[in-house]
């Protein structure tokens, strides 16, 4: 299901300078191309989504962006201070939360905080006060005082947030903040980051879930192998994917193709066939009630039983199989070298 | 180097650079120690084999080491000065392995993502295991106490030899950052600290005289940085005989000892902090 989003959407193009700037980005590491080439404007105060496979990319991106990184080629630029000449003065100005909840255990929540806030070089006084403030408004001042081991898993993923907020960061960049979460968790996360964007925050996430980018983000890139292969708002994106999706499940696997053949023709883009499964897929955009009763009206008569029909919103696969021809899981597979010798780039 | 950089350096003078360095040095040790302070069964564990050490070189081997140089007196005043050098060392291993774990769990990159000085993480890290050394140095005097042994020249020698054991510890820290950033796997790191760090102490005069090995093994013995160390060290315990038995005087075991502390940090404070920012 889609939440609706809490905040206007920035439809308009950018009218300011952007806050964060990459043009032409490139890493490589060893024969891995990680990046290739990236462009990305970001408005200030609006929230801008990374989307992508695991390996597209988000990551290098990221750990560039927030000076952990040096390109091997193009220019980025935060806030006015660029990522390379300018790293001391751009790291006062965001704040990184990344995949690993990146908490000290053995410390209590506020510790932690506290910590980061000393390290942000805050007076003790005022990174204690805005650590009381930052564990009341993500719901851990009960569990201040406790260490962070104890926490639950979405407890320590909001403190680690809660981290990144404690310098109040202009720039905030959140490396996939709900990988690894169970739904609630999730949708609780969800409601916190559209807490701390409303005061006018400017937040670059990276997530590989589409729905995730469509309640968060006001634009989103799409990424695949270290290039940005779509960009827009997620409406514009999903009027590119289509819509809706059909989805088709014949009983016998000798007559896929047979029923491929029967409703292929009812899109004009055609969709995709996988005789393993059994599964005919098709983007069936805003008409999608009147292209499922056509479909079921074709298949009765050619005598193919379906073991199942339905609708559905369309989903990273659907985005990728779009822009790319090509499947999420074939991209994953394709690469399981890369996982392994870039440790810090594998999203869990 | 640009332009930019030169005024970005400039705006910020270096008094004030090194200030903060020295406070977020502070703030990351006060973070390390927390850690013992939570789970006090790690400083147990840290404590348990060098009180072991003492126990058992004490008893299993003190009957059979002759040639004791003078003011030794028992064996027991011969090992506690080397066994301090030796545990130091030991406990430098930690420094690579907590270092490890930092970068495993992903900390490393929220604190390099901070305007966070480069330094300090690791400093923060050496600190944090000079004092657990010290707390680990002073039990085992403790012990050593309940054993037999006897500081023979006072207390500020004794200060002064109990100094110097950390500050060799401090030392090894440096260089057990720089492998630990560099192998990165736990495992690797804690497997690849014992192939040096056993011949190192072992073949050098912590445990036994030096006249007791063959020659060849006397020669690299002779020269080992630990053998000074521990000479040293018992020139603080031990008082002025055995000063006069080692043929140099205390000013100049004390220099030399110092000499290669310098060096050790000379060379692996900056390889460190190189490795670390590249990590």
């Amino acid at each position: 299901m889609f939440v609706a989003p809490a905040r206007p959407r920035y439809d308009s193009p950018m009218s300011e300078r952007p806050i964060i700037l990459a043009e032409g980005l490139r890493k490589s590491f060893g024969d891995v191309h990680a990046l290739r080439g990236v462009d990305l404007a970001v408005a200030p105060g609006t929230v801008f989504g990374l989307l992508g496979p695991n390996g597209a990319g988000k990551t290098t991106a990221v750990r560039i962006l927030t000076t952990l990184l040096h390109p091997d080629g193009g220019r980025a630029e935060v806030d006015g201070h660029d990522v390379v000449r300018d790293a001391e003065a751009l790291r006062r100005v965001i704040g990184l939360a990344g995949q690993a909840a990146a908490v000290d255990p053995n410390l209590t929540g506020f510790e932690n905080l506290e910590m980061v806030g000393r390290l942000y070089h805050l007076p003790v006084a005022e990174a204690r006060r805005r650590s009381r403030e930052v564990l009341e408004r993500f719901g851990l001042a009960d569990a201040a005082d406790r260490p962070a081991r104890t926490y639950s898993g979405g407890m320590r993923r909001r403190l680690d947030l809660g981290a990144s907020l404690v310098g109040r960061p202009k720039v905030l960049f959140l490396d996939e903040p709900t990988t690894g979460l169970d739904p609630r968790s999730r949708i609780e996360l969800w409601d916190v980051i559209r807490e701390l964007v409303k005061d006018g925050t400017t937040l670059l996430l990276t997530t590989q879930y589409l729905e995730e980018a469509d309640v968060l983000a006001d634009r989103i890139a799409v990424v695949d192998l270290g290039a940005v292969i779509a960009e827009g708002t997620a409406d514009e994106l999903k009027a590119q994917i289509g819509g809706e999706v059909l989805e088709i499940r014949v009983s016998e696997r000798s007559r896929v193709a047979e029923a491929a053949g029967a409703v292929l023709g009812l899109v004009p883009g055609g969709g995709k066939v996988d005789n393993n499964t059994g599964e005919v897929t098709l983007p069936v955009g805003g008409n999608g009630p009147a292209i499922l009763t056509e479909a079921v009206r074709r298949l009765d008569a050619a005598g193919i039983t379906l073991s199942d029909i339905a609708l559905r919103r369309p989903t990273l696969d659907d985005v990728f199989l779009q822009l790319t021809g090509r499947e999420v899981r074939e991209v994953e597979r394709a690469a399981p070298g890369r996982a392994r010798r870039r440790r810090r780039e594998v999203e869990p | 180097m640009s332009v930019e950089t030169a005024g970005t350096a400039l705006a910020r003078p270096i008094a004030d650079r090194i200030a903060w360095a020295l406070r977020d040095g502070l703030v990351l040790t006060k973070r390390n120690l927390l850690r013992y302070v939570r789970i006090p069964t790690l400083l147990v564990f840290s404590t348990v084999q060098p009180v072991m050490f003492v126990l058992l070189f004490r008893y299993v081997f003190g009957g059979s080491i002759t040639g004791l140089p003078p003011g030794a007196r028992s064996y027991v005043n011969y090992l506690l000065p080397g066994i301090f050098v030796q545990t130091a060392i030991f406990g430098a291993t930690q420094t690579g392995v907590g270092l490890a774990e930092d970068l495993a769990s992903g900390i490393v990159d929220r604190f390099k993502s901070l305007p966070t000085s480069r330094s300090a993480v690791l400093a923060g890290r050496t600190t944090a295991d000079l004092f657990r050394n010290l707390f680990v140095v002073l039990l085992m005097t403790l012990v050593g106490y309940l054993v037999g042994f006897r500081f023979q020249d006072g207390v500020v020698k004794a200060i002064l030899g109990i100094s110097l054991a950390v500050l060799v510890g401090f030392a090894f820290s440096w260089i057990s950052a720089a492998i630990g950033l560099a192998i990165k796997s736990l495992e690797a790191v804690q497997a690849a600290s014992f192939v040096w760090i056993f011949p190192i102490t072992f073949a050098s005069s912590a445990f036994v005289p030096l006249a007791g090995m063959p020659g060849w093994l006397q020669a690299w013995a002779r020269n080992n940085p630990v053998t000074i160390w521990a000479n040293t060290l018992r020139a603080f315990t031990l008082g002025g005989a055995y000063v006069a038995s080692t043929g140099d005087s205390l000013l100049a075991l004390i220099l030399k000892s110092g000499a290669w502390i310098a060096l050790i940090l000379a060379v692996f404070v900056p390889v460190s902090i190189r490795v670390y920012r590249k990590t």
